[in-house]
């Protein structure tokens, strides 16, 4: 009995250990951001006034809004069409098991391999000539052909499990296999549209080096083009581009720590045949 | 199909017969669905199919003619100039040591990945008070745009007021320039990506372990088995599935990185810090030189696609085996 209580309060420590080591990043970013310029203390230290000047400089110099608006429109544009087009592709691809749409399954798949690094030279060449260079169609169909794979992947898993013999019911009844789509598979598909969003929708918001190559006008800067020109042009005013970072990723951790589960659930989906 | 099951027959030979028949128009129905060309429903994946062969096909086919080239990038013309490229980064350092960042990088952050993960969900797999919110901290950061995560570790990495020179000066130890050596710095990327998505391996390796039926230890331990060989005879099999998404996972995430890379040291000092990802924008970009660019792409493509398919075969082989 006092055994297991000793191992009790070391597990407790070890879990306290660990989550300051994970915490330390966002503990010192939220200290720079709200620390004046002049302030010079250890990083570790907190500010002794919360200054929020910091935040109006990386939101008028950085321009950490218009950051945060392309990226808005580009995720929200972006996680549409990959769910839609995915949640239609999977229907055929797992419930018409022809050795042709085997074979196009399997090509999906092997797109999910394939490394951006290597094709974005002739990617970027494709794009200046269909003229989707600097715009949010561009980036938005590049992200969404690299993220399609992903969606297959998840809808046809879950499309897999729904019983077969809900189609058939539907085929007698007279439903065009369409029909039987929208009408019995397309209701059910809730729960895995949560986490095609989420995964997808993360990576969306994440990317840096797919805007890197293709938004290179500052109108279209997305918000991690802001903050990597922010730091990289005001290396002098460091407390600022903190505050931008922190902007930045607030709304994911808040989004995180409210819909957590779904969070992890989408990333085991993903990851587990 | 339904009228066959209602005429139940008297005796077994015709149950036999019926059946027979029966699969044989199943047969039939499923070859017409094959001669059936046209099917409308395959109507729907033609979207995706028309974007993988605009966005990653033709690309890729352009990118192996382009790689043949001294295209500049921005230019109307340019020459075939055979495999002088390849020839070239056979011979080129910058090349070689991105290579061997990249390999160091991918397999690096594998490593550290996966045994931290493992050693995160075994402990966390315990009950104790407060083990949801350390599994939610371990995986906050992977909400982090890594780029960010880079321009966060900088505060930590800095020479003149870091955080890490802070603890340094602590005990009396003189601030380090952490970033200065190259070797260093792709220790610590690799590091500071392994310690950003130990989280993902960690939830995967949970989830496998909850899978793992208490029956399995019980009967170890009936047999004798100790803590240690209950987990090397009893957990390590059993979660081969997880350890091989996990692995290719970790393994792919880490081959490509490019934004840990750019936020820290844009490839510096000199050119010590590349990885394949960063050197091939930068010689696009910085350089100029598209058409070599293009051909490290198509090595990093080689290079990523036959590690990958390795890790799965030998994965499949291994999932059959257990």
């Amino acid at each position: 009995m006092k055994k297991g209580k000793s191992t009790g309060i070391w597990k407790v420590i070890t879990a306290v250990l660990i989550c300051i080591v994970y915490l330390s990043p966002i503990y010192i970013l939220i200290g720079v951001a709200f620390k004046a310029k002049s302030d010079v203390s250890s990083y570790w230290k907190l500010a002794s006034d919360f200054d929020l000047q910091n935040f109006t400089d990386a939101i008028s110099n950085g321009h950490i809004l218009l950051g945060i608006g392309n990226s808005i429109v580009i995720t929200v544009c972006s996680v549409l069409a990959i769910t839609l087009a995915g949640a239609l592709a999977a229907y055929p691809l797992t419930r018409i098991r022809t050795k042709g749409n085997r074979l196009i399954k399997a090509f999906t798949m092997g797109i999910m391999m394939v490394p951006p690094l290597s094709i974005l030279v002739p990617l970027y060449s494709t794009l200046i000539k269909i003229h989707g260079v600097n715009t949010y169609w561009g980036i938005i169909v590049v992200l969404v052909t690299f993220e399609l794979p992903m969606s297959v992947f998840l809808y046809s898993n879950f499309i897999a499990a729904i019983p077969v013999a809900l189609d058939e019911a539907a085929k007698i009844d007279g439903c065009s296999p369409i029909q039987t789509f929208l009408k019995i598979i397309l209701p059910q598909l809730k729960p895995v549209t949560v986490s095609v969003v989420i995964l997808t929708g993360l990576h969306c918001w994440n990317d840096y080096q797919f805007s890197l190559y293709f938004l290179q006008d500052p109108k279209y800067r997305t918000i991690t083009l802001a903050i990597s020109s922010f730091f990289s042009q005001t290396t002098s005013n460091l407390n600022a581009a903190a505050a931008g970072a922190l902007l930045a990723i607030l709304p994911v951790i808040v989004m995180f720590i409210f819909l957590q589960k779904y969070f992890i659930k989408g990333m085991v989906d993903s990851a587990i045949k | 199909m339904i009228e066959i099951c209602v005429a139940v027959p008297f005796f077994y030979s015709d149950l036999v017969i019926e059946q027979a028949k029966f699969v044989e128009r199943e047969k039939d129905m499923t070859k017409n669905v094959k001669k059936n060309k046209f099917q409308t429903v395959n109507l729907l994946y033609v979207p995706m199919l028309v974007l993988f062969l605009v966005f990653v096909i033709y690309p890729l086919g352009k990118g192996i003619m382009l790689s043949m080239t001294d295209w500049d990038g921005y230019s109307q013309h340019y020459h075939m100039i055979g495999m002088k490229n390849y020839l070239k980064i056979v011979k080129d350092a910058k090349v070689i040591t991105a290579f061997k960042n990249t390999v160091i990088y991918g397999f690096g952050s594998t490593l550290l990945q996966n045994i931290l993960g493992l050693l995160f969900a075994l402990f966390l797999n315990q009950k104790f008070r407060g083990r949801a919110v350390c599994r939610t901290i371990i995986y906050l950061p992977v909400m982090i745009a890594p780029l960010i995560m880079g321009y966060i570790m900088y505060f930590f990495v800095m020479f003149d007021g870091g955080a890490l020179n802070d603890i340094r000066m602590l005990f009396g130890q003189a601030a380090l320039d952490w970033m200065a050596d190259g070797k260093r710095g792709v220790i610590i990327m690799t590091l500071i990506n392994s310690l950003q998505y130990a989280g993902i391996s960690m939830v995967i390796y949970l989830a496998g372990l909850q899978n793992i039926s208490t029956m399995y230890y019980e009967a170890a331990e009936l047999d004798g088995a100790g803590k240690w060989q209950q987990f090397r005879y009893v957990t390590l099999p059993l979660l081969t599935p997880a350890i091989s998404s996990a692995v290719i996972l970790n393994l792919i995430g880490g081959l490509k990185l490019f934004d840990v890379i750019m936020a820290l040291t844009a490839g510096g000092p000199g050119s010590s810090t590349h990885s394949l990802s960063t050197l091939v924008h930068r010689t696009y970009f910085g350089g100029e030189m598209a058409g070599y660019a293009s051909a490290i792409g198509m090595v990093a493509f080689v290079f990523i696609m036959i590690v990958s398919n390795l890790f799965m075969k030998y994965f499949d082989k291994k999932e059959v085996d257990a």
